[in-house]
C-alpha cells in the first residue's frame, strides 16, 4: 500500500480552491491543504514538506516555486517541475488548462498522473463556469444599458419603444456595429447633454 | 491585406513597451502582422507557454534562455533570445526603516554613485541583508550580487524571490530589506511609503541587458519570415519609443486598462527617467534609465549570454566553459542580421566582445559604415571577455 501523499495547493480564491481540494479527495484518501496568502510561501512549504504542490499557472508566486525547485541543500526537499518527468500529454493538458504542479524528486509517475487528471478536470471546470458566469453578467448590463437607451430614444423623439428598438437595431447594422454598442454610445452621450 | 496572427505573451512592467506599442500604434501590421497580447502572471508561466507552443514568443527576463540552455529549467524545447527588447529599467530600493538609518548617518540618496550607496548600505544594514529579485535568473539577482560583491559585505546577502506586484507588500511585511525589481513596482512601493530608491540598475552597470525576445527554436526554422517580420515589428517599436517625446504617449498606451492597468503617472516615472525615490517626493532624473534601441540596445551580443552563464554556472556549481558555449548558440546574431539588415539596423563587426569596457557611447565601425555603442561599463571598472568568438 503507498502512504498517503501530501499535496498542498496554491489558490489565494477560495471559490475555486474548494472545488479542487473536492476533486482531490475524490481520488484517494491523501493530505491536502490549502495556502492562501501570498507572503512568506516558501516558509509554509518548508513546514507542509508537500509530495505535490499545485499552482495556477499564471499565479505570480510560482516563480518563488520556481526557485525551491532548484534549490538542493542537505536539509531541503528536492522538488522537481513535472513537466520534467511526465509524458507530453499530461503537460500540455496542464498548461492548457493554466495549472502547473511541483513534485518532489523520486515519485512514481502512476502516482502523480491521476492527481494530475483530477486538478485538470477541475480546473477545466472552472474556468467555464467562471465564463458562463461572466457572460451572464454581461448579457444583464447590455440589456440594461439598451433599456435606457430605449427610454431616451422614446422621450426625445416621442416614440414608443418597439420604434425605439427598431431605430437602435437599424442604427447599429448601418454602423456595422452591436446594438449593445450604440446604446451605449447614445446613453453617454445623453449623459453628456444633459448635464447642464 | 489579409494579417497573420501572433501570440505573444508579456509580463506588465514598462519593458514589455516594444510589444505593447507595435501591436497599438501599427508596426505590427505594417509587416502583416495582427498580435494577440497576452498578459501573464510569472516568468515561469512565459517560459512554459512557450515550451507548450500556447504562444509563438514571449517577453523574457534575458538569463532565462541562458539558464534554459544550461539545463536549469523544465525539460522544453529550445528556447532562442532573437534581440533584446531592453536595457536598463531596474530601480534598487531599500525600507523605510533603512532609508531612515542611512540619512541618519549622512547618506544623501543622490541616486546616482552606486559604490557611495553601497558603503553607505553597509554600515546602516542588519547582519545578513536579505534581498528581493523577481527571479533566480534575472539581471536584477546578478546587478545585486555584483554590486554588493564590490561594496564588501561581510556575510553574502540572502537573495529571495519575490513577484514583481508583491514586492511592496513584502517589504511592509518585514520579509525583504531591499529588493531590485524593473519599474513601474519599485515606484509603487515608494507611493505605498514603504520603500525609497537607492539607485537606478544603469548606476551598478550602464546597459544592463533586461528583457529579451524569446522564440522556440522549432519554430524559428519553421516560420523564417514570421520570425523576421515580428522582429522587424518590435525594433521599429523600440526606435519609436526611444524618441524621447514618444515616452509620454508610451506611458498613456501603457497605463491602459488592458496592460498595466495603473495610472500612466507612474508608468511615466520609469519611461521618462524622472524618478520620485522617496515617498516625501524627491526627484531624481536618470538619464538613459531604460533603452529600447539606441546604441545597438536590442543587439543579443553573445558575450552577454556568456557573461550570464559564467555567474550562473559558478552559483549552481556547474562547468563555466560548457555552460557559456552553450548559452551563446542561444543568442541568434545571426537571425539579428538576416532579418534586421534590410530594414536599417546598424551591425556590429562581431558578435561578441568584451562586455563593461565603454565608459561612455562611442562610435565604432560598424558593417557599413559606422555605428554608436551605448556605455556599457560596471561601476567597479569589472571587465568580462568571453573565452570564444562565437
Amino acid at each position: 500500500m503507498d502512504k498517503r501523499l501530501s499535496i498542498v495547493v496554491i489558490e489565494p480564491d477560495p471559490e475555486r480552491a474548494a472545488p479542487i481540494v473536492d476533486g482531490l479527495r475524490e481520488i484517494g484518501d491523501h493530505d491536502i491543504r490549502i495556502i492562501s496568502e501570498e507572503t512568506g510561501l516558501a516558509r509554509h512549504i518548508a513546514e507542509f514538506r508537500p509530495d505535490i504542490v499545485l499552482i495556477d499557472l499564471a499565479n505570480p508566486s510560482r516563480d518563488v516555486l520556481e526557485e525551491l525547485a532548484l534549490a538542493s541543500g542537505p536539509t531541503e526537499r528536492p522538488v522537481a517541475m513535472f513537466v520534467d518527468r511526465s509524458d507530453e500529454h499530461l503537460t500540455r493538458a496542464a498548461v492548457e488548462a493554466g495549472i502547473s504542479a511541483y513534485v518532489v524528486d523520486g515519485l512514481r509517475p502512476d502516482r502523480i498522473k491521476p492527481i494530475l487528471d483530477a486538478a485538470i478536470a477541475r480546473f477545466h471546470m472552472f474556468q467555464r463556469m467562471r465564463a458562463e458566469l461572466a457572460a451572464t453578467r454581461a448579457a444583464l448590463e447590455e440589456r440594461k444599458v439598451i433599456d435606457r437607451a430605449k427610454a431616451v430614444l422614446m422621450k426625445a423623439r416621442g416614440i414608443d419603444e418597439e420604434a425605439a428598438y427598431a431605430l437602435l437595431r437599424k442604427t447599429a447594422m448601418d454602423q456595422g456595429k452591436r446594438v449593445a454598442e450604440i446604446a451605449q454610445q447614445l446613453v453617454l452621450a445623453a449623459g453628456l447633454l444633459s448635464c447642464g | 491585406m489579409r494579417l497573420t496572427s501572433v501570440r505573444l505573451g508579456y509580463v506588465p512592467l514598462i519593458d514589455a513597451a516594444p510589444l505593447i506599442v507595435a501591436a497599438e500604434l501599427g508596426f505590427a501590421a505594417e509587416e502583416g502582422l495582427e498580435f494577440s497580447l497576452l498578459r501573464l502572471g510569472a516568468w515561469a508561466q512565459a517560459r512554459d507557454m512557450l515550451g507548450a507552443g500556447l504562444i509563438e514568443a514571449a517577453h523574457m527576463l534575458a538569463p532565462m534562455p541562458v539558464a534554459q540552455a544550461m539545463g536549469l529549467g523544465p525539460a522544453l524545447p529550445d528556447l532562442d533570445l532573437v534581440m533584446f527588447l531592453s536595457q536598463g529599467g531596474q530601480a534598487v530600493a531599500v525600507s523605510a526603516a533603512l532609508a531612515a538609518r542611512m540619512r541618519d548617518l549622512g547618506h544623501d540618496f543622490d541616486f546616482r554613485d552606486a559604490r557611495k550607496a553601497g558603503e553607505a548600505l553597509r554600515r546602516a544594514a542588519p547582519e545578513r541583508l536579505r534581498v528581493g529579485v523577481p527571479f533566480h535568473f534575472s539581471t536584477q539577482l546578478e546587478l545585486m550580487q555584483h554590486w554588493l560583491g564590490v561594496c564588501g559585505f561581510d556575510a553574502a546577502p540572502e537573495v529571495v524571490t519575490v513577484p514583481p506586484p508583491l514586492m511592496a507588500e513584502s517589504m511592509a511585511a518585514g520579509e525583504v530589506d531591499a529588493f531590485c525589481v524593473g519599474e513601474p513596482w519599485a515606484s509603487s512601493a515608494v507611493d505605498r511609503g514603504v520603500a525609497a530608491l537607492l539607485l537606478p540598475g544603469t548606476a551598478v552597470w550602464a546597459s544592463p541587458p533586461e528583457k529579451g525576445l524569446v522564440l522556440r527554436r522549432d519554430f524559428i526554422a519553421a516560420e523564417p519570415e514570421m520570425t523576421g517580420a515580428l522582429m522587424r515589428a518590435i525594433w521599429r517599436a523600440g526606435r519609436w519609443l526611444d524618441e524621447r517625446e514618444n515616452r509620454d504617449t508610451a506611458a498613456e498606451i501603457l497605463s491602459r486598462r488592458e496592460y498595466l492597468d495603473l495610472p500612466a503617472e507612474l508608468a511615466e516615472r520609469g519611461l521618462t527617467g524622472r524618478l520620485q525615490v522617496t515617498p516625501s517626493g524627491e526627484i531624481r532624473h536618470v538619464p538613459g534609465f531604460v533603452a529600447f534601441h539606441a546604441g545597438a540596445a536590442t543587439f543579443p551580443w553573445k558575450s552577454l549570454a556568456a557573461l550570464f552563464a559564467q555567474r550562473i554556472a559558478r552559483r549552481y556549481g556547474l562547468q563555466p566553459d560548457a555552460a557559456m558555449r552553450r548559452a551563446m548558440a542561444h543568442f541568434r546574431t545571426d537571425l539579428y542580421r538576416q532579418h534586421l539588415r534590410a530594414a536599417g539596423a546598424a551591425l556590429p563587426g562581431a558578435s561578441a566582445r568584451l562586455e563593461g569596457a565603454l565608459t561612455e557611447d562611442r562610435e565604432v565601425g560598424a558593417e557599413k559604415g559606422q555605428m554608436i555603442l551605448r556605455a556599457d561599463a560596471f561601476f567597479d571598472g569589472t571587465v568580462f571577455e568571453p573565452p570564444f568568438a562565437d
